[in-house]
This record gives structure tokens, sequence and C-alpha cells, in this order.
């Protein structure tokens, strides 16, 4: 199994070019008029039976076993381009600081990352409190994943980090903890929005256990090869790419094994609308809209939405028997 | 003398909408042209065109209450202006959404519609803006004598489902389109017979004139 090295990620420049965009958008405009423009279905999709083409650059979907995806040079591992550094930078749902995507950036780059720490705890044999330093000492790996957000739009990310289950093996948990639950940092002194009471601070979030075991499941603590900044999530997030982007929870101080299943933000915010599953599903909408399609940041035509995102055949597993629906 | 300074006044009033309704599109022009518009340029275009269609609308229903309740007649001058730069908005706003974002994909946007109750209300909205557009004219004003003013009020209708729209596209945080609401039924409820009569005797009458002289003089300046 090859790392992917990180000469092979295009180059942080990588920043969407003027012109390509005025023409771009110019000849769809006039493009479309002319005739109606289909929708893309990524550079290449699993066939029904699960098995998978390699991609143009040569990298191949792995099987079910939990593998992660191997990319190709700048794409992911279905020939998505990499999102650039700039847009993954400055368009960042974190209410915490801002409501307005192009603001948290602004708002958040005297944001504190050092020291920190992450309680890790609850039903486990060694309750550990780990610093940054500590949870740096697991092998972090580069790991390309898009990110599909619940508002229908989506980014391929290269995230740096490790597996989950490196860090819960390490705790020992219980045989009675059936979730795991994640808590974002209370900040209101340097998060303004924290100091708006509409929403129910701290941000928190939780997943399944066998969710936080799976290997695609990590916490991230770098991107493009460099630390996290403040509006993605700095110093230590979660990412779950098979999953809407609300549930993979920034700048986390305190995980913890759980029985009950953990009520998240979202779900307090609009129960209706906002499920503790969020697995990225084209075929159940959003109450208000919906999930069929997206937009891909830096793209010029909406993509079909794929089941978990396109990570079915490492997932799917996982939710055999369950009504995706009424689990939403 | 003082027509002369009511004539001033109601062009540079007029002046005024017309520029001031013209550099938010300006700016998003300009914002396009020099990538301004961040990371998601349709999205932002969308937002931005929409929420001005809004306010412009808005503006326009205020027209009315501002010569009922402050007497300021040029309002009623730029109240078609205001209306129709709207609804240039709005099908800014429309072609945004369907041709750039949707790429006029056909089963795309019926989807779209479908599925995502305020893209229906949307629509809705700008279905009813469309005849009040074309009939906003001196000509046709003349063509529907009485039923032209039955026609336009459907704006009252309009507006109201345009906060909807709004309402049921934000994520979960309604405050915003809320107000804006607030304010667009207080626009409506000021224009209830009963109401607009307290409102306006709020007014401080002219001291010298007897009341059935005042009275006269007010009816010419209620709106139709």
């Amino acid at each position: 199994m090859d790392k992917i090295r990180s000469y092979e990620i295009t180059p942080e420049h990588l920043y969407l070019s003027r012109r390509k965009f005025l023409i771009g958008t110019g000849a769809v405009a006039v493009g479309a008029l002319l005739s109606a423009c289909g929708v893309k279905a990524p550079a290449s999709s699993p066939t029904a039976s699960g098995a998978v083409a390699p991609t143009a650059s040569g990298a191949v979907v792995p099987t079910a076993t939990g593998s992660p995806p191997q990319a190709g040079k700048g794409t992911d591992e279905l020939g998505g381009k990499l999102t650039s550094y700039d847009s993954i930078t400055h368009y960042n749902n974190y209410y915490e600081f801002s409501e307005d995507k192009a603001e948290v950036a602004v708002l958040s780059q005297n944001f504190k990352t050092s020291p920190w720490t992450v309680q890790v705890g609850g039903l486990v044999n060694k309750p550990t409190t780990f610093g940054l330093e500590d949870l740096l000492k697991f092998t972090q790996e580069e790991r390309i994943y898009r990110l599909r957000c619940v508002e229908a739009w989506s980014m391929v990310i290269p995230w740096m980090g490790f597996p989950l289950s490196k860090l819960l093996n390490q705790v020992e948990p219980l045989s009675t903890a059936k979730y795991v639950r994640f808590q974002t940092i209370l900040a209101p002194d340097q998060m303004p929005g924290q100091r708006d009471s509409y929403f129910g601070w701290p941000y928190a979030e939780g997943l399944r256990l066998d969710e936080a075991m799976h290997d695609l499941t990590i916490l991230a603590t770098g991107l493009y090869g460099k630390p996290l900044p403040p509006q993605d999530g700095a110093p230590i997030r979660l990412v779950v790419p098979w999953k809407y982007g609300f549930k993979s929870c920034k700048s986390i101080v305190k995980i913890d094994l759980v029985e009950e299943m953990p009520v998240s933000f979202w779900m307090t915010a609009a129960p209706d609308e906002y499920g503790f599953y969020a697995n990225v599903n084209p075929d159940v909408p959003h109450p208000r809209w919906s999930q069929a399609t997206e937009r891909r940041i830096g793209e010029l035509s909406r993509l079909k939405t794929l089941p978990f995102n396109g990570y079915a055949e490492q997932v799917a597993q996982l939710y055999q028997g369950m009504d995706l629906h009424k689990f939403f | 003398m003082h027509t002369t300074m009511n004539t001033l006044r109601a062009q540079w009033l007029r002046i005024a909408v017309h520029v001031g309704s013209l550099i938010p599109l300006a700016a998003l022009i300009w914002d396009y042209f020099n990538n301004q518009l961040g990371a998601n340029p349709i999205r932002d275009m969308t937002l931005r065109t929409g929420k001005t269609a809004l306010i412009l609308l808005m503006l326009s229903l205020a027209c009315t209450p501002a010569n009922t309740v402050f007497g300021f007649r040029q309002a009623l001058k730029v109240r078609r202006a205001l209306g129709l730069y709207a609804f240039l908005y709005a099908a800014i706003h429309l072609l945004v959404f369907a041709g750039l974002d949707y790429g006029f994909d056909l089963g795309l946007l019926q989807g779209a519609i479908l599925e995502q109750r305020f893209v229906l209300v949307g629509l809705a909205a700008f279905l009813i803006l469309v005849p009040l557009a074309v009939t906003s004219t001196k000509g046709w004003m003349k063509r529907l004598g009485q039923r032209w003013k039955t026609l336009h009020q459907w704006v009252y209708l309009a507006a109201l489902l345009v906060i909807v729209h709004f309402v049921w596209l934000v994520k979960a945080d309604t405050r915003e389109p809320l107000m804006y609401g607030a304010v667009v039924v207080l626009l409506l409820v000021v224009r209830i017979p009963r109401i607009r009569q307290m409102v306006s005797n709020v007014r401080r009458r002219p001291r010298n004139k007897p009341d059935h002289l005042v009275i006269a003089k007010e009816a010419k300046h209620l709106p139709q």
C-alpha cells in the first residue's frame, strides 16, 4: 500500500485562476442558453455491483476492508480535483465565529491553539488527558477526503491526521461503551458567536462506536501538509467523510465514551432536519432542500451526490438493515 | 417657489433612486470580474441579488406609507421605479439560479422545484411580479382602469411569499428573514384603512386651515 507523498499533492498555490473562471462561467452561460447542460457524475463512479474501475491516474478505490482510498496526483480516488487552499480556508461554516462563511477566517485569526488539551474519558479503562504534542506522536498520514456539507456543497481536502481508532484503543473503551461523544471548546472570549445564546454552546457531536473505530474516521491536525488554520478547526478536529460536514466536529477538547446516543448541536437546533447519523444520501432529502446534487467548490457544473459521499464500499455494511430514511 | 422646491426634490429623489438601485448591480459585476465573490461565486451572486430584490421591493412598498404617514409626496413618484428595479434583481436572481447554478437542466430544475419548497414559493413570488412589471406603464393603467389597482395589490402577496422563501432557505437561524418579515408586515398593516387613518391623524394639522379644507387637501395626496 503506497503512501501518498506530499509532493504528489497539488501545491497550495492552486488558486482558482480568474481567467479560467470568467471564461468558464461565460461559456456556461452561453452554452446553457443554447442547450441544457447535463449533470456531471464524478470522473469515475462505482458500478452497481460495487466493483470499481481504476481512475484515469491509475489509482484504485479499495475493497470494503475499510482501508483508506488511494488518491492520484492532486485528486481524490474518484478523480475529483483538490479544492484550493484558498477556498478551504476562506469558506467555512464555523458559527462559533460567524454565520458568514467568509468572515470566519477574519474573526478567528488570533484564536489560541496552544496550549491545548483533549480530555478523553467516560466508559474507558484509562481516562487520559492528551496534550496536542501527545496527539502529534501518533503517526500523521495524509488522507484526501471529500467533505460534503448538508447545505449541498462539497470540497476535496488533503487532511493530515491519524485514525481515531488509534486513540480509542489507547484508552481502552469498556464493553458498556456504545457511542463516542465529542465536544468543541467553549471560549466566548475568543469566539463571538458563542456569546449569542440563540444556539446551544458548546458544539457537541457523536458517533456510534463502530463508526468511530472505522479506519476512515480520523482526527485531523493538518491540511495541505501544514497545521490546521483556526477557521478549519485548529488544532485538532474530527473528519468523518461519509457523513455531512457538521458531524466533523472542530477544535475538540473532550472525547467521551458513553452508553446513550449523544444529542448533537444540530439535533438540538432542528431535530426534524438534522439527525444523529447524517449519512450523505441523495435519496434522503433535507426537509427543505434536495440532497441529490451538490456544488463542488471550484467547479462549474453541479455534481450528482453519491451515497455515503462515495464511500459506500467502505461503510455501507455498518448500516445494513437500517432504514436510512428513519435514521437520517 | 414651493412648487419649484418640490420639483427639485422630486428630481433629486429620482436620481438617487436610479443611482442607488444600480449600485448593487455594479458592485456585483465589479466583484465578479475581480474574483471577489468568494469560494462559491454562484451562491454569492444568488444571495446578493435576492437580498437586493427584497430590499428594493420593501422600499417600493414603503412609498405609500411614506406619503400617508409623513406626507412625503415625492415618494409616490419613485414607487414604480423601485418596483421595477426589484423585478430586475429578482429576474437576475432567477437566471443565476436556473442558468448558472442548474445549467437550465429541466430535469434538475423540476426536481428543485418539487423537492425544495423554498424554490416553489420563490418562483410563485416571481410569477406574480411578472404581470405587475408588464402592466407598470401609464398605458396599462389607462387600459385597466379600476382593475389596475386590484391587480397591483398582488404585490402584497408577492412580498409575503418572498419572506417565506427567505425563511425556508436559511439553515436554522431564522432571525434575519423574520426581521425583514416584520418590516414587510408593518408596511402592509399601515395600509389597512383604519390604521392608516390613525397614523395620518398623528401628523400635525396646519394651524390656519379649517378642518374641512385640510381634509380636502389631504384627500388629493391619498394614494388610489
